[in-house]
Formats: structure tokens, sequence, C-alpha cells
């Protein structure tokens, strides 16, 4: 028979390295919500996500005016803007926008594209066929480029409750600045971060 | 509940370790949680005199004292931070929990001594690092961290880009570390070492608050461990957990400081509960009022305030059918927490009470507490909120909660067990003149801001229109009443060393049935040589 002591200390090891291990677990839940979230957001069109996919199916009468919203982020000398400032698409039909963007600066520069839609829980719903999101572009000094997006509104955005009596969204785009497919935070920052 | 027939005799021939072996190396519980006293102490001092900054700064419209704002924001982050992670953790479960856990379940010593010392320590250099904080640039052309104490991104990232967060958050690792240790510590402890005969169902409440306050910790500080890790990185390697430039998201930063977030303001207050429940247990003399209850009380609060987090985020986008569930889940927080207010109050009912100075302490605490609740309540509606969110409503609300909730019961619990842990005696009308002082002062001080917050003065700003000057005059002088209050309780501090009184090994009388009223005051450097054995009180029905 094993001393009381001895057998008590085992036991009290036994649930610190259970504690531990849920400390790591927790941890590893921290960074596993990371890509999970991203997931979860590409799915469900949480937050202003928009989904990606092929062309609609089903063609509704009703109407939905798309706002387009362009922006550049600082420390990137690009000029960007819709050929149209809104569009009133047909929900389920196909449409295709071209996006302008020119380099205004005296060196090429490299940039890189996130998009949005507002309010947040029409992501669910605005479908987009193609994009030139999240692929770098570099721009020789005043060169300028037109991008397509093909996109369109799912119906079945008149069946959610929560977004039934919305007549219009807005589909924003922000340009980076960008090297090697990673945004440059020395350049959308100010001058100091490098300081630490 | 039960009671010890055979507690450990003192040991005769009790020699303590030299000085800095005992204080620096300390591996004795009580040492360790005097030395987690002291620190909470101090580091009150330092969040108080921030707090004052902020009260004398908004006691008139313009800017008198900050010529900068941002420096008045620092101030704002520094007092959240240093409140929340270097005064009240430290003081309930650091320096509380360390010095009556094992004596009330009649343990020899916490499970792992030397892993408590290293949790002290661990605390203390945080606290450094967010002092150092302070002094290093922050946001461009100013020094110090202005984030507020929940460091969202991107004013944290890209708004900051001097060291000054980095310092913060590794304060909040380092602390956070520290915390994770000590709540190992307290689980074994708990779970292993309890005397012979104390089943968990006879475990005095404030060993029960300490075990579900251990692990809320476990479960809820890694996550914002990881989340203050990738804002590191975000800030420090390129990484875009957050930023949208590169995919990330800096709601899902909300999401994550949120799910740590609320389980926090619970661990705050979790162990005031077990304390008060004592304090008023021992002043009615009576057990207190459905034990059980009160115990299973604790761990609903704990396990439902896991899934309410985005009550703080109703103005973020949330769906209706999202708002909903949090609203609802929200509410039933209420629930368990009526079940501890009825029970306190049912406990003093028919009691033989006595108005001691902890009693003052302890029944003040539950009548403020309650009022928080309420206000709580209210924020919890998703609508109502969207009227409120960030104004002084919300900084009077978890004031109520925690300034005149955890607070209160940290100085009822050094009243309570001051006569234990230093065998003198603070003066009765010291500590009476302290809560009213306390009680009036903290009342002129947060009700104001409930108006304030109504009528629209958002937080965290350095001036405000005239039309607010009323009430922020009247708060300031509240905050005038609160300081001279601090100044009674150094006194009386003062007194009880001075005094020849020597306090009796049970100084409060029958009530005080829990074990360390059967030690000597203050309690042998190592107690229960014997361990004490638990038997049924056949008297006393549960």
């Amino acid at each position: 028979m094993t001393d009381p002591r001895t057998r008590m200390q085992k036991k009290a090891r036994h649930t610190a390295l259970a504690c531990l291990g849920i400390v790591v677990g927790m941890t590893a839940l921290a960074f596993a919500f990371v890509p999970l979230y991203d997931l979860f957001c590409k799915a469900t069109g949480y937050d202003g996500t928009p989904l990606r996919g092929a062309a609609s199916r089903t063609v509704s009468q009703d109407k939905m005016v798309v706002h387009f919203d362009t922006n550049v982020a600082p420390g990137l000398p690009w000029r960007f803007v819709a050929e149209t400032p809104q569009v009133e698409a047909q929900l389920g039909a196909t449409q295709t926008v071209f996006f302008r963007v020119t380099n205004t600066g005296t060196v090429p520069s490299t940039g890189i594209a996130t998009f949005n839609v507002q309010p947040g829980l029409t992501g669910g719903y605005f479908v987009k066929v193609q994009c030139f999101c999240f692929n770098e572009q570099t721009l020789k000094p005043g060169e300028t480029m037109d991008f397509p997006v093909v996109f369109y509104v799912e119906p079945g955005i008149k069946d959610d409750p929560n977004t039934r009596d919305l007549s219009e969204m807005t589909l924003s785009y922000t340009y980076f600045a960008s090297k090697n497919g990673q945004p440059q935070a020395a350049l959308a920052t100010p001058a100091g971060t490098k300081a630490n | 509940m039960a009671q010890a027939v055979a507690a450990g005799h003192d040991h005769a021939h009790d020699h303590t370790p030299p000085f800095f072996q005992r204080w620096f190396n300390s591996t004795n519980h009580k040492d360790i949680g005097t030395l987690y006293l002291l620190f909470a102490f101090s580091a009150g001092i330092v969040g108080a005199f921030l707090s004052f900054g902020i009260r004398m700064e908004m006691e008139a419209p313009g800017l008198q004292y900050f010529s900068n704002p941002q420096t008045y924001n620092v101030f704002v982050t520094g007092h959240g931070l240093i409140m929340v992670f270097f005064m009240v953790m430290p003081a309930l479960i650091g320096g509380f929990g360390n010095w009556f856990v094992p004596l009330m379940i009649g343990a020899p010593d916490m499970a792992f001594p030397r892993m408590n010392n290293i949790s002290f320590w661990l605390t203390v250099a945080g606290f450094m690092s967010l002092v150092c904080s302070l002094f290093v640039e922050g946001a461009p052309g100013a020094v110090g961290a202005g984030t507020g104490w929940t460091v969202y991104p991107p004013l944290s990232t890209a708004g900051h880009p001097g060291p000054a967060v980095d310092f913060a958050i590794f304060a909040l690792h380092l602390s956070g570390a520290g915390s994770i240790l000590g709540a190992i510590n307290f689980i074994t402890t708990i779970l292993n070492m309890r005397a012979p005969g104390m089943t968990l169902h006879k475990m005095p409440l404030f060993a029960w608050s300490m075990l579900v306050t251990a692990f809320l910790l476990l479960l809820s500080l890694p996550v914002l461990a990881g989340a203050i890790t990738m804002l590191l990185t975000d800030r420090n390697f390129g990484t875009t957990f957050f930023d949208p430039a590169g995919g990330g998201d800096p709601i899902l930063y909300q999401h994550l400081f949120w799910f740590f977030g609320h389980p926090e303001v619970y661990i705050m207050i979790l162990p005031a509960f077990g304390i008060v429940s004592h304090i008023i247990s021992t002043f009615s003399r009576k057990p207190v009022f459905g034990y059980l209850a009160m115990a299973y009380a604790m761990v609903a609060i704990g396990v439902v305030g896991f899934v309410v987090w985005a009550h703080h985020m109703y103005t973020v986008g949330l769906t209706l059918q999202t708002q909903s569930y949090f609203v609802f889940a929200t509410m039933v927080i209420a629930v368990p927490t009526g079940v501890k207010i009825f029970s306190w109050i049912a406990t003093m009912w028919g009691g033989s009470i006595r108005f001691t100075a902890a009693m003052h302490w302890a029944v003040g605490f539950v009548f403020l507490f309650t009022v928080g609740g309420v206000t709580g309540v209210i924020l919890a509606n998703a609508a109502v909120d969207r009227y409120l969110h960030d104004t002084y409503y919300v900084v009077a609300h978890f004031h109520y909660v925690l300034s005149l909730g955890a607070v209160f019961i940290i100085f009822a619990g050094v009243y309570y067990w001051f006569p234990k842990m230093t065998g003198r005696i603070i003066p009765e009308w010291a500590g009476k003149l302290h809560f009213w002082l306390a009680f009036i002062g903290a009342n002129v001080l947060f009700f104001p801001m409930h108006f304030l917050g109504l009528a629209g003065m958002p937080r965290r700003y350095a001036d405000y229109p005239e039309a607010f000057a009323g009430w922020h005059y009247v708060a300031t002088m509240g905050g005038h009443i609160f300081a001279l209050g601090m100044v009674v309780f150094v006194i009386g501090v003062v007194l009880a060393f001075r005094s020849k009184e020597r306090a009796a090994d049970n100084p409060w009388g029958e009530g005080a049935t829990t074990l360390e009223w059967t030690l000597s005051s203050p309690p042998p450097f190592h107690q229960y040589e014997t361990l004490p054995v638990i038997v049924d009180e056949p008297s006393h029905a549960h």
C-alpha cells in the first residue's frame, strides 16, 4: 500500500495536468477561431462577406439598387472609380460593372483590393461570379486598367425577414498597397512603426 | 453546515524563515496572500490617482489639466487595466483566496507552493510592464496606450505605432500567465486537499466561489492571450488577423476579447459573493440561507457567463435573431443572481444582527450591487443599448457592480479578516466612518453618471458641452468624499498596529463557524499539523 501523501501528490499532479490541458485547448481554440470565423463568414455571408458562385438559376421581377463605393488606402497613389455610381439590379440577373484604376504616382506600384457589402446582413445574398478582389495588380506610372465585376443579387433576399424591407445596398472596394500579396503596414501607417 | 471537531493544535515552536527568504522566495500561502494584498493596495493607489486625474479633468468643461486629450485617454486606459488586473483580481483571488481557501478547507498549504510564488511575481512583472507603457510613445506624438482596456483594433494597431501598446499587451500576458497558474493551484488544492470529511457539499461558500472563479480563469484567459498575441503579431510581424487589408476582420477581435471579457467580470465578482455570504452569516448568527442553491447559483452564473459575450457588441451589426438570443441569455443571468441576493436577505431575516464595520460593508454591497444589477438588465436590451452604448450610463453600471460591488467587498473582507490575518484590531469607528464616507461618496460619484449617460454624454472624452457640467461637478465632489474615506482607512490600519490590543482567536463569536476561526490570530506559520476532521452537526439541517 502506498503512502497517502504520495498518493495525494499523484492525484494533485493529475488534476494540474488536466487543468493545463484545458489551458492548451482554449489557446488552440482561440487561434482556430480565425480560420473558422473566416470560413463561417464566407459560407453565410456574415458581416457583409459576399458569396462567390456561378450564375443564378432563378430571376425575379424585384429590383434592388446597388451602389458602388471605391476607396484607396493611404500610401497608394492610385485613383479608383466605378464606371457608374449605382445600378438598378434585377434580382437573380447577372450584371457586369467596370472599375477603373489609374496610377497617378511617378513609380510603379502594386495594390490589392478587398471588398465588403453593406448593410452586413445582405452579404449572404450578394453573389460574385467574377471579380478582381485579392488579385495583386501592378501599375506603371500613369497606367490605367479596367476590371470587370460580375455579380447578381440572390432573389432569396426578399424572403429573409432581416433583409426583406431593404431596397438598396452598397458594394465597397478598398485598394491597399501590397508587396508579394501581403499588405504593407509601413506604407499604410504613419512613420514610426518600425521603431520597436 | 459542518463544524470541525478536532482542529490541529498550534505548533509551539513556530519558526519563520529570514526576511528575504520569507518575502521574496515565499512558498507559504499566508505570506503570498499578504504579498498579494499589499501589491493590490499599492496598484490600487496608482489606479486611484489615475481616476483622480480623470475626475479633476471632468469637473468642468474645456481642457483644464490635459493639454493633449490623448493623454486623458491614456489615464482612462491605465485606470481600467490597473483596477481590473492589478487591484481587484490580486486582492480577491490572490490575496483572500490564498489566505483563506487552505484555511477554510483544512489544508496545510496550497498544492503547489512554489508555483504560487511564481504566480505572484508574474503579476508584479506584468504591472511593471504596464507602468513602462505609460512612459513610452503610443499614438504619434503622445506617450502611453490610449486604447481603453478593451484594446480594440484598428486603434490599437494602426492608431498606436509606438511601443506603448506592446508593453500593455505584455502586461496582460504576464499577469494572465500568473492568473492561470494561480487558477490551476486553486483547483488542485480544492479538489484534492480538503480535510477528511469535508465533501464538496460541505465546503464553505468562499471556497466554492474560488473554485468556480478558477475554472472561469482557466477557460477564458487563454482566449484573451490568443487574441492579444494576434494583436501583437498584427502590430509587429505583418500578420493581418484583424486587418481588412489582408482579409482580416476587426470584429473578430471583439468576439475573442468579449469571450474572455464577460467571464472576466464574473471572475471579479464571484469571490466577493463568497466573502459576503460568510460575513452576513457570521453577523446574523445564522448559517447561510439556501447553502446548496448559493453554491450552484455561482456555478450557473459561471456557465451562462460564457454564452452572453455579444451583449457588449450589439452595435456591430448582428442579425435580429442573434441579438434576441443574447438579450435573452443575458437576462437569464439575473435568475441565479437573484437567488443569491434573496438568500443573503433571507440569511439576515430573523437573525440576531450585529452591525460591525464588516457587516456595514456587506449590507451596503447587497444594496449597491442590486442597483448595478438592475442597470445591467436594462443595458441587456439590444434596443435600449443602441441608445446607451458607450455612454456614461454604462460607466455608471459597471462602477456600481465593480467599484461599489467588488471594491466594497474587498474592504468588507479586510475588516472581517484583519484580526485573523494580523492579530490586531482596526477600531470599529474607523471602519464605520470609512464605510459611510465611501457609501455616500461613491453614490454621489456614480449615480449622476446615469443621468449623464441618459442625456447622451459619451465615454472616453476629455471634454464635453456646457450642458453636462452640473452632474460632472457633483460626480467629482463625490470622488473627493470617497478619497477622504481612504484616508480614514489608512488611519484605522495605523491605529490597529499602534494599539496594544490583540485579537482573540475568534473575535466574532458563535456566528463565525468556518475553520479559520479555530486557529490562533494570526494563524501559526504552518497550520493543521493534525488535519481537522469534519463531522455532520445534527442541529443544522441541510
